[in-house]
């Protein structure tokens, strides 16, 4: 399939590299780096375990993308649907052979890694709302067929995420999503009358919530009700981010993380490692770079000519910001701790696999911009 | 064409959605950058500390108390190596098996062990717990040759509290033990410096210099993990040792007072007539201050609370009993001194069948056969009952007291060293009104000008009243913690130019008399006592000539007393039984005061022998023995105290 996609008719090899969007690889270069630097350092500046294996897969996984790149991106609209059910497989298989880490039920091991089917389906809703938008008319968008649809496909993985249990995917799944449908064009009062319906179901959905899910909430607006329990996370958390200061302690000088009072330090809280080590500047200079990416991205959505591949890169981009936003937000207490990886930085085989996936269709978006993906 | 409108029209619907999906975006980002400018630039101060509050934890390490030593610079009370084990819990994997171990090593009994388990509940899980606190040197050599198999062992050298002399400075030096909590509240030294294995003083000058002898903790701050273990030892401000102290005890005539006691109970006092320093303070029975430093075990313990002769208590100082006959120089002195009775005043003692009678009630001379005609000097000497009965009827109990005040019976001696210290009674008539809402017989004022009845004191009293009275008849102040401030020299010349002043009128009121003043009206008055006293030592007949001393170094003058712990009925009388016949509690007290050397007085000495039986018999031979040491030893005391001059 690849090498039918790379042997295309219309584009020459050298075409195809002259149209690789080289900055975007740069930044994801940088930030990988970056990344492979703070997994060093939540290692107390050993290379050892974690470091190797987030190397690995980094190398790994950027060589997928790369390759991944040269797919036609009409391939990507053919196979979307295929792809979304496959995630929805992977997802169902889960709960049958699924394998369990501190009470949540998540992976497949796949032998050479355990992957994550939620992570894959971040990027597959986007792909198959991707496709199923470019088909539907402005006009139709509103009709009840076209709004049931998208809401199923939404809420089957959703619901499957959700009782694993993992909240914070769960999250991000639909929210990349409803970022779709409302780029699609979607009437803006369903969002301004589902906004509302939320706020009204909350002490509903609230009652449903998992105690430790719930105590994560309370904890959120007062972490110090139980600062050695569910509090303790964000409460370490602000100090190792706070002390830091402007200019940061410097690399492998992080005591927070040094002296093991940072929990999850190369998952859900490297980006508080990093700001801890290099300070404000340091943190900006981070969030600078995804800025970079998520603008490189929708660059390379304006300059496409499908509304396929157009969907697919402002849908990708809004979703790669609300995984940034959410982790950042989360970690310096803004949000709830709900579980969610920074891109690229946290250490983790199927994020960085979902993230490179996802990369890689927008690089073929820009190879094959000119591609029309449907006839 | 319709669809390429369409795809337009999307097109721009999805740029549209782009733009406010990115505003929204800005904003987010927005939000997040003031919230790390809050974080990290406007509260860095405050994330700063609780960040070193996480990673760095103090340990305070106790100070070594300061050394008591006598005033020859011997160390009374020391610091000891000593060898202990503590139990680090956040190195130690399965506590249970490291106690296990630990006690087949050092053997530790089944309530020490449950003691441990006890602690253990108390203390966090990253602390550290004390298994042993005084090992022998052979468990302690034996637990570091096993050592690598106790998880979390730490063998450690500390200091801990020793009393050489043990048992012979109990009642001064008192002795240590953990702070309580009553300890830490009442004592601020104690609430600042309070570190885990902290002793403080519980009793005597251990507990009332604490403030000087207990020193400074040193802090250790190290860097720990979240765990609580250890990381390194980022500072290190070491302890400071508490002031040394210097008392005034000689520890040779301590020792030799400690001696003259042995399995007797009573006290023995002994004090510079001057300078108020007190050479020895013994109080017999005692017991071994040492025990108490780790805790006392319960047999021991009840072993000296129940102990028939009261080893517990100061007899010194907490010790009232009436002085008996060793009042009636002072008796004597008043008399002369409000102009009552002049020294040539004869009275006769007609012995048992003639007693001394006073509204029908018979007061009985203690000679059987009766003294005879008396004379106030022989009346002193040979300690005749029916003299005095006569000169305190004379004189009326309220001069005496005021007297008798004067020379320091019915207040505490040193009051701020010894909480415990008793203040006696000296008894008035107007006391009674008050306190007993009587009125007062003459009955009663015949038997106080002998000692008994209401009058109470302590040795330590008797003593300072010889003292003033052999210096002269100034007023001194007793003290046992040595002070530099107190010059021998310069309080001779205040003596010397007290002397010479001229006398005020209302000196025999009841007023206040401030330090190296004088007491008397009349200096003549206290040299016929001081005389009177110096016959009753030394010539025929009286009642401590047995003890004198014949060479002219150590002669001394004294007074015995023999005080009555019960009534003596007719019976008594008849039977007129020997001190071993009579049930030990019903004995008397055997007392004895002196000065000596007579000639140029230095030191004053009380004795209390309880239920002893004649102070002649049971208390002057023991003033004998000490006198003479006292003696032998102030020679070099002089030097001593030329070379503290010095530093």
């Amino acid at each position: 399939m690849i090498s039918s996609s790379l042997n295309s008719l219309n584009y020459s090899f050298i075409d195809k590299l002259k149209s690789v969007d080289y900055f975007l690889i740069l930044i994801v270069l940088l930030i990988g780096a970056i990344s492979v630097f703070s997994i060093y350092s939540t290692e107390n500046g050993e290379f050892s375990f974690y470091t190797k294996n987030h190397l690995i897969r980094l190398v790994a996984f950027f060589s997928l993308f790369l390759v991944l790149s040269f797919v036609r991106v009409s391939t990507w609209y053919k196979h979307a649907y295929i792809f979304y059910l496959l995630a929805l497989f992977l997802l169902i298989l889960v709960i049958f052979f699924g394998i369990s880490a501190s009470g949540s039920k998540r992976w497949i091991n796949l032998f050479v890694f355990n992957l994550q089917p939620s992570e894959l389906m971040k990027i597959a809703v986007i792909v198959c709302f991707a496709r199923y938008y470019h088909r539907i008319q402005s006009a139709d968008i509103e009709s009840y067929k076209y709004l049931i649809q998208p809401f199923i496909l939404i809420l089957i993985p959703c619901y499957l995420v959700i009782t694993q249990p993992d909240l914070g995917t769960a999250i991000l799944i639909a929210g990349s999503g409803i970022a779709i449908i409302w780029l699609a064009g979607l009437n803006i009062k369903y969002f301004i009358y589902s906004g509302l319906m939320v706020i009204v179901s909350l002490p509903f959905i609230i009652s449903i919530l998992k105690p430790y899910q719930k105590s994560r909430i309370l904890t959120f607006f007062n972490p110090e009700r139980d600062p050695l329990g569910a509090g303790y996370q964000i409460i370490q958390s602000k100090i190792a981010i706070g002390s830091g200061g402007m200019y940061g302690k410097g690399f492998l000088q992080g005591t927070q993380s040094y002296l093991e009072f940072l929990p999850e330090k190369h998952t859900d809280f490297i980006f508080t490692l990093f700001s801890e080590e290099f300070g404000f500047l340091g943190s900006i200079l981070l969030i600078f770079l995804y800025v970079l990416l998520i603008y490189r991205i929708i660059k390379i959505g304006f300059s496409c000519r499908s509304f396929f591949a157009k969907l697919y890169c402002f849908g990708f981009s809004s979703a790669l910001f609300l995984y940034v936003f959410v982790n950042i937000a989360m970690v310096v207490g803004l949000l709830p701790i709900v579980g969610a990886p920074l891109p690229i930085m946290s250490y983790g085989g199927s994020s960085m696999l979902s993230i490179m996936i996802g990369l890689s269709i927008v690089m073929s978006c820009k190879i094959y911009s000119h591609e029309i993906v449907s006839k | 064409m319709i669809k390429r409108i369409s795809n337009l029209d999307k097109n721009k619907t999805i740029n549209r959605r782009l733009f406010i999906l990115g505003s929204a975006k800005v904003g987010l980002l927005g939000l997040i950058t003031a919230r790390l400018y809050n974080l990290q630039i406007s509260e860095k101060k405050k994330y700063e500390t609780l960040s070193d509050k996480n990673r760095f934890r103090e340990w305070k390490t106790p100070p070594k108390r300061g050394v008591i030593t006598d005033f020859y610079n011997n160390i009374i009370a020391d610091n000891k190596r000593v060898y202990q084990v503590y139990l680090s819990l956040d190195e130690t994997k399965n506590f249970n098996n490291s106690i296990f171990k630990l006690k087949n090593i050092i053997g530790l009994s089944d309530a020490e062990l449950s003691n441990i388990y006890k602690k253990k509940q108390k203390i966090k899980p990253w602390d550290t717990i004390m298994v042993s606190e005084n090992l022998s040197w052979e468990k302690f050599s034996k637990l570091n040759l096993y050592l690598h198999e106790i998880e979390g062992a730490k063998p450690v050298l500390s200091t801990s509290r020793y009393y050489p002399y043990s048992n012979d400075l109990v009642h001064i030096i008192g002795y240590v033990g953990d702070a309580s909590a009553d300890d830490i509240t009442k004592n601020k030294k104690i609430e600042e410096n309070f570190v885990p294995g902290l002793k403080v003083g519980k009793i005597g000058i251990e507990n009332s210099t604490d403030q000087i002898l207990i020193g400074n903790y040193g802090i250790k701050r190290y860097e720990v993990n979240s765990s609580g273990k250890k990381i390194r030892e980022i500072s290190y401000k070491k302890e400071t040792q508490g002031e040394n102290l210097r008392t005034t005890i000689d520890i040779e005539v301590q020792r030799l007072a400690q001696k003259l006691l042995d399995n007797k109970a009573g006290s023995i006092c002994a004090m510079d007539i001057y300078n108020g320093e007190i050479i020895a303070l013994a109080s017999s029975p005692t017991y071994d201050p040492n025990k108490f430093t780790y805790g006392i075990n319960k047999k021991d313990w009840h072993e000296i609370k129940n102990n028939k002769l009261r080893p517990l208590i100061n007899k010194s100082i907490a010790g009232l009993y009436s002085p008996g006959s060793t009042i009636k120089p002072l008796v004597a002195l008043a008399a002369l001194e409000y102009g009552i009775i002049n020294p040539d005043l004869k009275i006769k003692c007609k012995g048992h069948d003639h007693p001394y009678e006073l509204y029908g009630q018979k007061y009985h001379c203690w000679k059987k056969e009766g003294h005879g005609i008396m004379s106030l000097r022989n009346a002193i000497k040979q300690s005749c009952d029916t003299y005095f009965y006569e000169v305190a009827r004379l004189l009326g109990v309220d001069k005496l007291s005021i007297i008798a005040k004067r020379y320091g019976l019915g207040t505490k001696v040193l009051e701020n060293i010894f909480p415990e210290e008793k203040k006696g009674l000296v008894p008035s008539t107007k006391w009674k009104k008050q306190v007993l809402e009587q009125s007062w017989y003459l009955g009663e004022t015949v038997i106080t000008g002998i000692g008994q009845g209401y009058i109470q004191t302590t040795p330590l009293q008797l003593c300072l009243m010889t003292a003033q009275l052999a210096n002269g008849g100034f007023k001194i102040k007793p003290n046992i913690i040595y002070n530099s401030n107190f010059n021998y020299e310069e309080i001779l010349s205040k003596i010397q130019s007290e002397k010479n002043k001229p006398i005020e009128e209302n000196i025999l009121q009841d007023r206040n008399i401030n330090l190296y003043e004088k007491l008397y009206k009349n200096p003549k008055n206290i040299k016929i006592v001081l005389d009177a006293m110096y016959g009753s030592t030394n010539e025929k007949f009286g009642t401590s000539f047995g003890s004198r001393h014949k060479d002219k170094k150590y002669r001394y003058a004294g007074k015995t007393g023999t005080s009555q712990v019960r009534r003596i009925t007719e019976k008594d009388r008849e039977l007129d039984l020997d001190t071993s016949e009579i049930e030990y509690k019903n004995r008397d007290h055997a007392l004895f005061v002196a000065f000596a050397p007579y000639d140029k007085p230095k030191y004053a000495i009380s004795v209390l022998v309880e239920h002893g039986g004649s102070g002649s018999k049971a208390a002057a031979p023991l003033a004998k023995m000490l006198i003479k040491k006292i003696i032998d030893r102030d020679k070099e005391r002089e030097i001593k105290r030329e070379e503290l001059k010095i530093i």
